[in-house]
């Protein structure tokens, strides 16, 4: 990889930078039988919001916004890029000649005539552009990350080159960061206390594998469960979502085998296709026509130089985007997979149980079949509260997965407290605790989002993403204003995200909430005016869209 | 004068055309328009030529069909069905209901059971629930994993210690951090699985050197400085490495650590050291391979190890300078992209950290388990004992490897019906579980034996009587 450690900066969703992504975007060519008939491309980020084109195949509207960057603040961002590029030349001259003083570790003396470990340039974005805002990543917290948490208080001397720990705690900091979606994130309550039982019983960890003596009988119930809740034939668990994906698609596809990927799909699915050593090709995000294309492009012309036919052609895809705030068009890409005769791979790592009534995810959430995608794979990070991932689907993949996986074989199973808070908060969402909770939060969290969104829309933000998302990315565009809304929100007591290029398109940066159901509408609020209070101070209303006043009316009624 | 010389070569010209013989002008006639078409044709290309119609590109859709996206699995396949474990994985074990010693989990030390841990496990679990909810940078950094990495910095006595969530992806991540397309990197052949995925996701040029031995590794060593020497510009940026287990998973044997230092400085190649069955084993305070042979800790460039053996808990981390480590908190992809270690398992760690600390004769007591065990599997019929006496993870192999992979195999269910044969007697041992397609070199087949330091003498005794008995009966 020639990408530099900077290009994996301020984390969030790697992406593939496409490098057939240009072809694929030429794609008004295909005629007459294609399932969607063309209409003139959409650029993504083309006109304010693209309404389902395939109307019919949705049973609810279809609304994602993508307001296009005012030409001027693109003009701006770029010239603050810039004059941040010039400064960092001058300062690295300046710590050459040894007049600024350098922060940076060394490399041991008795090592210095081995080849450098890093490139020089490869750490100019960390050394220059990221250290200065870099107070706004890694904020150590000290408390459950619930709708509230408390923040270590930290103090630098030098820049953020180092930090320092005051020893006081920020309290009560309202949580807009962490992928709480259903509040369970929880130190009391049902889930914790079984958590607990299952410490004092199994303890923590497991030392072993799946295979060879780590199966407890804690997990089989889990896969039960999970496959059960999914609506499939069969599930297995592991340990870390990320090795999910990177550990498992390696024994789904191999050498003849094309795999589509979506050019905004996390690190982790990114790995895994390489990893497998497929022919790897990416479509434009969430974009059916260049999805199209590629299928048709693949089957028609087989492998490049051999032309025999591929083995089997593998569609990755989430379902929903984590630093997009989109929602995949799933109902469409069943029909392409359908027709083609592809197989499906879904990442659900932020959907399954943020989407759909039953909080099944966004198959749920269109009202499909789970049995049309082949590869149900998901996460237990985020809305169960705990840690780990899945694959769900027909029972001969499962069974073929527990031959060949390579996290089933290699690597330690789940920690049995870790399991049993899944079981414990998956029963919760079904029903089957004896309660209405999970329920309630199913409607809370759908309720927040709703409410998040349309006020943040009327403030004038210009925020990304499906309107039934509850991850709601909010526009900041400049480099500096990065550092500054985060800096401004947490001095009124707010924890957000924000980021930058490498994670985003260089200008586009933004600052990212994520919804919780344990969010009260008080607390909302309160963040609510804290955004709008900065956005004012920042200049970051950028929309040019007018809001319906209408609505607003209603919400000030309903504030009172 | 030039003018009228130049007339005359065109009145020459005139005349020689005039001269000519018809078939002459009618061939050149013919060439330049053969010329004049090939300017104007268009550029040959292999994909255009096959021009489909739209009808042809409906068939050979219709026509296509792909490969079940899995192949099916018979019912009767050897690793479909799973041992199951009711209950905690501890030194008593119920395996698919029977109760047994555990041999076969790498729960070294005993601190899995440990009340103390649980103790800590539990009041972090009340104070910060199960989950984190997010990667480190996003609000995913508790207090109690910058405790944790603090107390591995100081335990291993290195500047800086970074956590992974997963032990496995732990150096399957740290090696693409650094070494990128292009740089070069010696790997010992029995390296283990999560290696050889870190190499893969890599994409340098992997050399493989046979498993130990130092002049074969030198020997690739020497040929790449012949390499250097012609292309000097290129090695100018080509990273070096060399990746070996402390105390390797396959074969149980230790590396010649010290012999690599002086590889490392002699060649300039960066050591990566992968202690997850060395640490909390080796060495007077656990301290691992480095400790064992008392090595400089700081003349290896970076040290990985999971907390899932002898700490019992789950995760893994890098420990070394912060030159090293601390890129990886940008790079490491397993730690960037993915949530961040539950903070009770983090406590779990901290406390078993603390066990280790303060109580360092456990490592002698697993050294004298180690060395016991050891000896009472030497000369069971049919079976030899892979692995340093001081090894708690031990391979027992077929005493007479037939040379062929392929006998070997067939051998497998023997080994299998070995450890049910165990399972039955109250005797928890597994076989040693690969991907064969997947393995680079794929180790022989082997009954795995782990050592703990809960196993009492007269436990070890029984286990390997038992395994004996098993061996006499199956293996003649």
């Amino acid at each position: 990889m020639t990408e530099s450690s900077s290009s994996k900066l301020l984390n969030g969703g790697a992406r593939h930078r496409p490098a057939n992504g240009a072809k694929a975007a030429r794609n008004g060519s295909v005629k007459s039988r294609c399932l969607f008939q063309q209409q003139k491309y959409l650029r993504p980020r083309g006109k304010n919001n693209h309404v389902a084109r395939n109307g019919g195949m949705y049973k609810k509207p279809f609304v994602e916004y993508f307001e296009e960057t005012p030409l001027l603040v693109a003009v701006l961002t770029y010239m603050g890029y810039g004059i941040l590029t010039i400064f960092g030349y001058l300062r690295d001259f300046l710590r050459d000649w040894k007049i600024e003083k350098c922060h940076v570790a060394r490399e041991r003396e008795e090592q210095k005539d081995f080849v450098p470990l890093y490139q020089d340039f490869e750490n100019f974005y960390t050394r220059n552009l990221y250290m200065r805002i870099r107070d706004n990543w890694n904020r150590p917290i000290c408390s459950v990350p619930g709708a509230k948490m408390d923040l270590v208080e930290r103090v630098t001397h030098d820049y953020n080159w180092t930090f320092e720990h005051t020893g006081k705690v920020i309290k009560d900091v309202i949580n807009m960061g962490s992928y709480n979606y259903l509040g369970f994130a929880e130190n009391t309550g049902a889930c914790a206390a079984a958590a607990a039982e299952a410490t004092q019983r199994y303890g923590a960890g497991v030392n072993s594998t799946r295979r060879e003596m780590g199966n407890l009988d804690k997990h089989e119930e889990l896969e039960v469960l999970v496959a059960r809740f999914l609506g499939v034939e069969a599930s297995m668990a592991f340990g870390m979502g990320f090795a999910t994906n990177s550990m498992n698609i390696p024994a789904l596809t191999g050498k003849g085998c094309l795999i589509l990927s979506d050019e905004l799909n996390h690190a982790s699915l990114v790995l895994g296709a390489r990893l497998s050593g497929s022919a790897i090709r990416v479509f434009k995000h969430n974009n059916m026509q260049s999805l199209e294309k590629l299928l048709r492009d693949a089957i028609v012309h087989g492998q490049p130089r051999t032309h025999r036919p591929w083995k089997k052609i593998l569609i990755l895809v989430e379902g929903i985007y984590s630093m997009e705030g989109s929602i995949v068009r799933l109902p469409e890409v069943i029909a392409l997979k359908k027709k083609y005769k592809a197989y499906l791979y879904l990442d659900e790592a932020h959907s399954i149980g943020a989407l759909g009534p039953g909080g099944k995810g966004v198959v749920d959430y269109f009202g499909l079949d789970p049995r049309d995608v082949d590869i149900m794979m998901g996460t237990f990070t985020k809305s169960f509260g705990a840690a780990g991932g899945y694959i769900g689907g027909k029972k001969e993949l499962v069974d073929y997965l527990r031959t060949h996986s390579h996290s089933a074989v290699y690597a330690t199973s789940m920690s049995p407290p870790v399991a049993q808070q899944i079981i414990a908060s998956m029963k919760c969402i079904m029903g089957e605790d004896g309660t209405n909770l999970g329920r309630e939060r199913l409607q809370q969290l759908s309720e927040n989002t709703t409410y998040f969104r349309r006020r943040l829309h009327e403030m004038g933000f210009i925020i990304y993403g499906n309107e039934d998302s509850p991850v709601v990315p909010m526009m900041l565009y400049m480099p500096a204003k990065i550092g500054a809304f985060g800096r401004e929100m947490l001095k009124r007591n707010i924890g957000t995200v924000v980021v930058g290029f490498p994670a985003t398109p260089i200008i586009e940066s933004r600052a990212r909430f994520c919804i919780s159901a344990a969010h009260t509408r008080e607390m909302l609020d309160t963040a609510l005016t804290a955004i709008s209070e900065v956005g004012d101070l920042l200049q970051l209303k950028y929309s040019r869209q007018k809001t319906p006043s209408l609505e607003e009316d209603a919400y000030l009624e309903s504030q009172d | 004068k030039m003018a009228s010389g130049q007339q005359w070569v065109l009145v020459e010209m005139v005349q020689a055309f005039y001269e000519a013989p018809a078939y002459h002008l009618i061939l050149e006639g013919i060439l330049i328009l053969w010329i004049v078409r090939l300017l104007f044709s268009k550029t040959y290309k292999l994909q255009e030529r096959s021009d489909l119609t739209d009808k042809e590109k409906e068939e050979l859709i219709e026509e296509w069909q792909p490969e079940p996206l899995v192949p099916q699995v018979s019912k009767d396949h050897p690793s479909l069905k799973y041992d199951v474990v009711s209950g905690p994985p501890s030194h008593k074990i119920i395996v698919n209901g029977k109760e047994c010693i555990n041999f076969a989990s790498f729960n070294f030390l005993g601190l899995l059971d440990n009340e103390r841990v649980k103790v800590c496990a539990l009041a972090s679990l009340q104070k910060y629930g199960v989950g984190t909810c997010g990667p480190r940078g996003f609000y995913g950094t508790f207090d109690v994993h910058l405790e944790l990495e603090e107390r591995l910095a100081k335990f291993m006595r290195t500047e800086e210690a970074i956590i992974y969530s997963y032990g496995f992806a732990t150096i399957a991540s740290a090696i693409p951090a650094y070494s990128k397309r292009g740089d070069i990197v010696f790997v010992d052949e029995a390296a283990c699985f999560s290696i050889q995925k870190g190499l893969q996701a890599s994409r340098s040029v992997i050399k493989y050197f046979k498993h130990n031995d130092m002049e074969d590794l030198e020997r690739l060593l020497k040929e790449q400085e012949v390499e250097d020497q012609k292309n000097p510009r290129k090695a100018r940026v080509t990273r070096r490495f060399i990746v070996v287990e402390g105390l390797y998973i396959n074969t149980a044997d230790v590396c010649p650590l010290p012999e690599l230092v002086n590889l490392k400085y002699k060649y300039k190649v960066r050591i990566f050291l992968e202690e997850s069955m060395s640490f909390g084993v080796l060495g007077e305070h656990g301290r691992g391979v480095t400790e064992h042979f008392d090595v400089n800790i700081d003349d290896i460039d970076l040290i990985s190890a999971n907390m899932e053996n002898a700490v019992a808990s789950i995760g893994g981390f890098c420990c070394g300078r912060s030159f090293v480590i601390d890129h990886q908190r940008l790079s490491g992809q397993g730690y960037c992209f993915s949530a961040s270690l539950p903070p009770m398992l983090a406590a779990a760690a901290i406390e078993a950290l603390n066990i280790m600390e303060n109580d360092p004769d456990i490592f002698t007591i697993l050294r004298e388990k180690c060395r016991h065990v050891h000896k009472s599997l030497q000369g069971i019929p049919g079976l030899k004992v892979v692995g340093e006496p001081f090894a708690p993870a031990l391979h027992l192999q077929l005493e007479r490897s037939s040379g062929s992979r392929e006998t070997d195999m067939k051998m497998l269910p023997q080994h299998l019906l070995v450890c049910f044969q165990c399972l039955d007697r109250q005797i928890a041992v597994t076989q040693a579980r690969y991907l064969d397609k997947e393995e680079k070199f794929l180790p022989s087949p082997s009954i795995r034996v782990v050592v703990t330091i809960e196993q009492t003498e007269v436990e070890i005794e029984k286990a390997a009587n038992c395994i004996r008995e098993a061996a006499l009966a199956i293996l003649k």
